[in-house]
């Protein structure tokens, strides 16, 4: 059984930006012992420290792909890259998407690291969620939910 | 980059990929002249001042923390020296030493950063660090472990990696035990070797050929590198108490940026960070660090932008001869702070940053109220800087192909390693009445 890192990512005045904070937040009350539970502002150093060492990993964060607002991803980053825009809702140098194909380069990713994501409608300066975005927020802890739950029983060696 | 008629050209980079925050760079080219160079910064303003005004000025050091996420401790310092001098208190011996400690984690974080994920990408022709670290896994690893050398100073001086807690009016909230002073020293030994490796990697990439006659502003104490204190000098001829700057320095606003510009007074623009600290401070690096530096692509002076990759190798070895000095005469934890109460008046504070000075000011009751704060962040300083270079390496490089052209460009701000989200804090807001 893996110990599973849940890392929610956001910026907490960004609007939309935060719901990956507030899925976290949301998972930490429901926490098993088999989980622990972070929030990280997207800055991609940050990240890799956080994901260093680590067997399995879920990470969940706003996204802005060109999808219609809501729409909830879930993304295997063990056996797919991640494009580069994807999470591109960060104003840091090195941001999430590229600390997670950095770590895949340098054969430091974990061997399981599943990625969910909500589209997000609003990232203007603020604080609240856009109302698509909030309608979709149970779905989003759910999804998160459902990703763990399948990385319990993941093998606890790099396959 | 959109190409017009053939006698104009523009060069439009819409988001600024590697720099931390969110900004443009607009350049105009007609009949072989350099019409305008912008930045554009578009980041959110941030009101920090406005909002201090009022708070206790002891949660100054933390709010101002808040600033930047690479750069907390500038902004810890700077707060935390203008409420002491406000309040009459000098902090000395081991606290400074410790508070010298702190800024240095936070130097070869900042500079182990940019030097490897964000600078050498450009002079390798990569297109980000990712590819990079595919043909030199062992430059990048190195880098990361040298940033996570910086992170740990940070950890266990500041209470933490990001927005440290531990610093406060009059010093720290704790300070370290003796063995945990002994496995920092540990891993700032490998993190010297390393530095005095990333200088030597620096000195072997290929930097382009350009150099502008700046003004170069920084600070100077009479034994240090300066970094914590000293007073603001530049090489034509300014030599200033903190305390003084806006006599000599003027901040205003310009339509392109949600950013003040800053300019000397009746002089214009100057710049700060690592090359103005380089060139008004050689004779203060140590005799190592100075021959390290000849030996690597440097003279005693330099004007060309472009090499501050190398300078900021130079200060990644003096980041780290420093620590592990401070970590050498440790005594264990005494008191971790001196009192300080507040008393009527206002007090000026000024660090270099690693992009370069960063100056605050701040007026308290004796209530311990802010009454008024400002702040001044390096990068605001550098704007002009940055819009010059620009003007001139496009005006002398015309010749390139514009893909080529921009791709300079681009490298040519990142010399400044500009921290946008620092530098926003101003709006301009304009009310019409009838």
């Amino acid at each position: 059984m893996a110990d599973i890192l849940l890392i929610g990512v956001g910026n907490p005045y960004r609007r939309d930006d935060a719901v990956g904070l507030l899925a976290a937040r949301e998972m930490s009350r429901r926490t098993t012992d088999e989980m622990h539970v972070v929030e990280c502002s997207g800055e991609g150093t940050a990240m890799m420290s956080l994901l260093e060492g680590r067997l399995a990993a879920v990470v969940v964060d706003a996204v802005n792909s060109g999808q219609p607002a809501g729409t909830i991803h879930r993304l295997d980053a063990s056996d797919q890259s991640i494009p580069s825009d994807f999470f591109n809702y960060s104003t840091h140098a090195f941001s999430v998407a590229e600390a997670i194909e950095m770590m895949r380069v340098l054969g430091s990713l974990p061997p399981h690291v599943i990625l969910i994501g909500v589209e997000g409608a609003d990232f203007s300066a603020g604080e609240g969620l856009s109302d698509v975005v909030q309608d979709q927020f149970d779905a989003l802890v759910e999804a998160v939910e459902d990703a763990c739950a399948s990385l319990i029983d993941a093998p606890t060696t790099p396959s | 980059m959109p190409m017009e008629a053939k006698d104009s050209r523009t060069i439009q980079v819409d988001y600024l990929a590697r720099v931390e925050g969110e900004g443009a760079l607009y350049i105009k080219v007609k009949d072989g002249q350099v019409e305008d160079a912008k930045l554009n910064i578009f980041e959110p303003p941030r009101f920090f001042e406005a909002f201090l005004r009022g708070r206790s000025f002891r949660e100054v050091p933390d709010i101002t923390a808040r600033i930047c996420g690479i750069c907390p401790i500038a902004y810890q310092m700077g707060s935390a020296q203008a409420m002491e001098t406000a309040c009459g208190v000098a902090v000395n011996g081991q606290l400074r030493d410790l508070r010298h400690l702190i800024y240095c984690g936070e130097w070869i974080e900042s500079h182990a950063l940019h030097v490897f994920m964000l600078h050498a990408p450009d002079f390798m022709g990569y297109q980000d660090a990712i590819t990079m670290a595919k043909d030199h896994p062992e430059v990048v690893n190195m880098g990361l472990r040298l940033k996570k050398a910086g992170n740990e100073i940070m950890n266990l001086l500041g209470g933490r990696e990001i927005h440290p807690i531990n610093v406060k009016v009059g010093g720290f909230y704790r300070l370290p035990e003796i063995s945990e002073m002994e496995a920092l020293k540990a891993e700032l030994e490998w993190a010297k070797e390393a530095s005095i490796k990333t200088l030597q990697f620096c000195a072997g990439l290929d930097i382009p050929d350009f150099q502008r006659d700046y003004e170069l502003v920084a600070m100077r104490h009479p034994e240090e590198y300066a970094i914590l204190s000293g007073r603001i000098v530049s090489n034509k001829g300014i030599d200033i108490a903190i305390e003084d700057f806006l006599e000599h320095f003027e901040e205003f606003h310009v339509p392109q940026s949600t950013s003040l510009h800053a300019g000397v007074k009746e002089r214009g623009p100057y710049l700060v960070g690592p090359m103005a600290r380089y060139n008004l401070n050689f004779d203060r690096l140590s005799g190592e660090i100075q021959e390290l530096a000849l030996a690597n692509g440097l003279e005693e002076t330099c004007f060309n932008p472009f090499k501050s990759i190398l300078i900021r190798s130079v200060e990644l070895i003096h980041a780290c001869d420093t620590a592990i000095a401070v970590c050498d005469r440790y005594l264990g934890p005494g008191n971790a702070y001196v009192d300080v109460e507040p008393v009527d008046g206002e007090g000026a504070g000024c660090t270099e940053a690693p992009r370069g000075i960063c100056w605050h000011h701040y007026a308290i009751g004796s209530d311990g109220l802010v009454k008024s704060a400002r702040i001044i962040p390096p990068t605001s300083q550098n704007q002009p800087s940055m819009e010059l270079d620009m003007r001139h390496f496009v005006q002398e490089n015309l010749h390139l192909p514009d893909d080529e052209l921009q791709w300079q460009c681009e490298q040519g701000i990142r010399n400044y390693d500009p921290c946008i989200s620092c530098s926003c804090h101003f709006l301009k807001l304009n009310i019409e009445r009838s």
